[in-house]
């Protein structure tokens, strides 16, 4: 009973309480109301999930057929009747020369999926190989104080996720080391907040791309003479310098929004001004320092792909932008799967945020 | 006009140290203006009111009749427009721990214990003394307020009663030589109200600091105060009447209530009101 209490608990904190019908489901306790609660919690979701299945498979079809009838015109008009023939018979063998290039079907993605999986699985078990092989030499080398050989093969897809990942939290910490000290400055201060908010309001609307270019050039120079990953570099910058903005006005609004009795308690206490704002004004601002927080990892994550295709620096972006240009026969179907990691990896961070948002929120109804 | 007459002492004398005398908290010619685009709005003025050590003061009036105004300025918060506030001969330049607030709304801060919350006041007080020595403080005010159970309960779990309570330990552990009550049981429920009003007369007898409060409820007003102050109302507020209540202390609710010169007190207070 106390563990499913506290399973309870997190399914709650993480955001799934729709879990909770389905452990219910599971232990047998389904009373009056438990039906109607888990048609509407666990049957409908189930429902619109297939729903959306079936429309994009029917969809990709009709796309599929459209795309073969433009082709059997095409040899038709081009090489005459029997070259339309043979088109026809070459798509209905299935086979990759001639398929129509269209929107893949959930089958074809799946399918994708499956052998990025094993794609990955090959390349790591090739890694692990490569290591053993060069472990003797790559400790006789360091010995002699050369570098190491490294493994330089493809990366998987998993090995692109895991780059991402690193450059948005990276982008994030920065937005974060930035954004919060500011933002306490400008709330602490009508003057600041009145002569620098001319900077913020312009700065706040400028694209991803701008700020990439503008980075560039300052990266660029300031990398010339170093061995250092300068694109990594420049798409954490990047990534940063959008997705600072909500961040740093919600901490603004925070630090200067607190409550007038709280302020008015500082005073009779006469805390001094480091006591006042770690005691007072920070963890009451909180809640809404996390709110932006919350926003700006979203934004991070979102601009990240945009600005990593053009920034030529590894991870799913550039293997997005990659898998377009290569144009093979699954390529499609890759990048809706990139498309759908992208979309759960965004879903994960906002929810491991919310978690983080609601564990400092001394008001535990506030954000969701 | 009954203004209060003050006997001017030049000297008091309590445990062998002379003070100036035994006024403690002093308001002379009192003057609070606000300007407002039609021209300036006279809040307070010619404000006279003498408060002695070890009294207790509450203030009636009607709303809007510059009570809160009167005491926010005592507490420092809210500037002076003309005259001057001393607390025992000093005046008063701002806000400072020598003046505990009892805020209308418990303004405890909700991410804190009550413990800590007490804590934060005691910690700057009595910076000096050990951190044992501090958390006795607190935790013996806490107790003192009846809230022993609930020191590491965070105040947002605490019922509206009970952060009020944590309000006036917090405002006691810190031992001002004055304290200022606004209105501190006005959103209280009555039986509540009642039992708040017991712990801190509780407390006061204990500590005899000197206290101003405001206060809607006559009843309240009575039980708790040697003196009640009544304010015209506004514009230009100023001490209407004044009424010496002379039951004994420690009084009991019962013993006040049954006392002969209670209606008569009320009846003076209420005919003030409803003039």
């Amino acid at each position: 009973m106390k563990q499913s209490l506290t399973m309870q608990k997190v399914t709650q904190l993480i955001g799934l309480g729709s879990l909770k019908s389905l452990s219910n489901l599971f232990s047998g306790k389904i009373g009056k109301d438990g039906v109607t609660l888990m048609l509407k919690k666990v049957v409908a979701p189930l429902a619109s999930i297939l729903l959306f299945i079936g429309l994009w498979h029917s969809g990709a079809k009709a796309l599929y057929n459209m795309e073969a009838d433009f082709k059997i015109e095409k040899a038709l008009n081009d090489q005459g009747e029997k070259a339309a023939d043979e088109m026809r018979a070459c798509i209905a063998a299935g086979e990759t020369g001639c398929q129509p290039n269209t929107l893949p079907s959930p089958a074809q993605v799946w399918a994708s999926y499956k052998s990025l999986l094993k794609d990955h699985n090959a390349i790591r078990a090739d890694k692990l190989a490569f290591k053993e092989k060069t472990a003797a030499m790559n400790a006789k080398r360091i010995a002699e104080g050369k570098d190491a050989i490294t493994y330089t093969g493809r990366p998987s897809f998993v090995d692109q996720i895991m780059t991402s990942l690193k450059t948005v939290f990276a982008g994030f910490l920065l937005a974060l080391l930035i954004a919060v000290p500011i933002g306490i400055l400008i709330g602490l201060s009508d003057t600041l907040r009145s002569s620098v908010n001319w900077l913020i309001q312009i700065l706040k609307p400028v694209s991803p791309v701008v700020w990439l270019l503008l980075v560039f050039m300052i990266v660029k120079t300031m990398t010339k003479n170093s061995e250092s990953d300068s694109a990594f570099i420049i798409s954490f910058i990047s990534v940063g310098l959008c997705a600072m903005w909500p961040t740093l006005v919600n901490t603004a609004m925070g630090v200067a929004s607190v409550d007038k009795d709280y302020i008015n308690v500082a005073k009779v206490l006469k805390l001094g001004a480091v006591q006042k704002v770690f005691k007072v004004i920070l963890p009451s601002s909180l809640p809404l320092i996390f709110t932006g927080l919350r926003i700006t990892l979203s934004v991070a994550w979102m601009v990240l792909i945009a600005i990593e295709l053009l920034a030529q620096s590894p991870g799913l972006g550039s293997f997005v932008w990659e898998e377009f240009q290569n144009g093979a026969m699954d390529s499609n179907s890759k990048i809706i799967v990139a498309m759908f990691v992208i979309g759960i990896i965004g879903f994960l961070l906002d929810r491991i945020m919310l978690t983080i948002q609601q564990m400092v929120s001394f008001n535990k109804n506030e954000g969701v | 006009m009954n203004t209060p007459t003050i006997k001017e002492q030049s000297t008091y004398t309590e445990n062998g140290i002379i003070y100036p005398s035994k006024v403690m908290l002093d308001l002379n010619k009192l003057k609070k203006v606000y300007p407002t685009p039609k021209g300036e709005y006279v809040v307070l003025e010619d404000l006279n009111l003498q408060i002695m050590r070890e009294e207790f003061v509450t203030i009636i009036g009607h709303s809007g009749c510059g009570k809160t105004t009167m005491l926010s300025m005592i507490a420092g918060l809210n500037p002076i427009s003309g005259g001057n506030i001393s607390v025992l001969g000093n005046p008063v330049k701002g806000p400072g721990p020598d003046r505990g607030v009892i805020f209308q709304s418990p303004s405890l801060m909700p991410w804190m214990t009550a413990l800590q919350n007490v804590m934060l006041g005691v910690d700057q007080v009595f910076s000096h003394a050990t951190k044992v020595q501090r958390r006795d403080i607190a935790k013996y005010y806490l107790h003192k307020v009846g809230l022993e159970g609930a020191f590491h309960k965070k105040a947002i779990e605490l019922s509206q009663g009970m952060q009020q309570r944590v309000g006036i330990a917090r405002a006691f552990a810190i031992k001002p030589k004055v304290l200022l009550l606004d209105e501190p049981f006005g959103m209280l429920d009555s039986l509540t109200r009642g039992e708040l009003q017991d712990i801190l007369i509780e407390i006061w007898n204990k500590e005899k600091i000197t206290a101003v409060m405001i206060t809607h409820d006559v009843d309240e007003a009575i039980f708790l105060a040697d003196r009640v102050i009544m304010m015209t109302s506004g514009p230009k507020a100023k001490i209407g009447d004044v009424l010496n209540i002379n039951f004994e202390r420690p009084r009991t609710r019962k013993d006040v209530l049954e006392h002969p010169d209670y209606y008569q007190y009320r009846k003076h207070l209420i005919d003030f009101l409803e003039h």
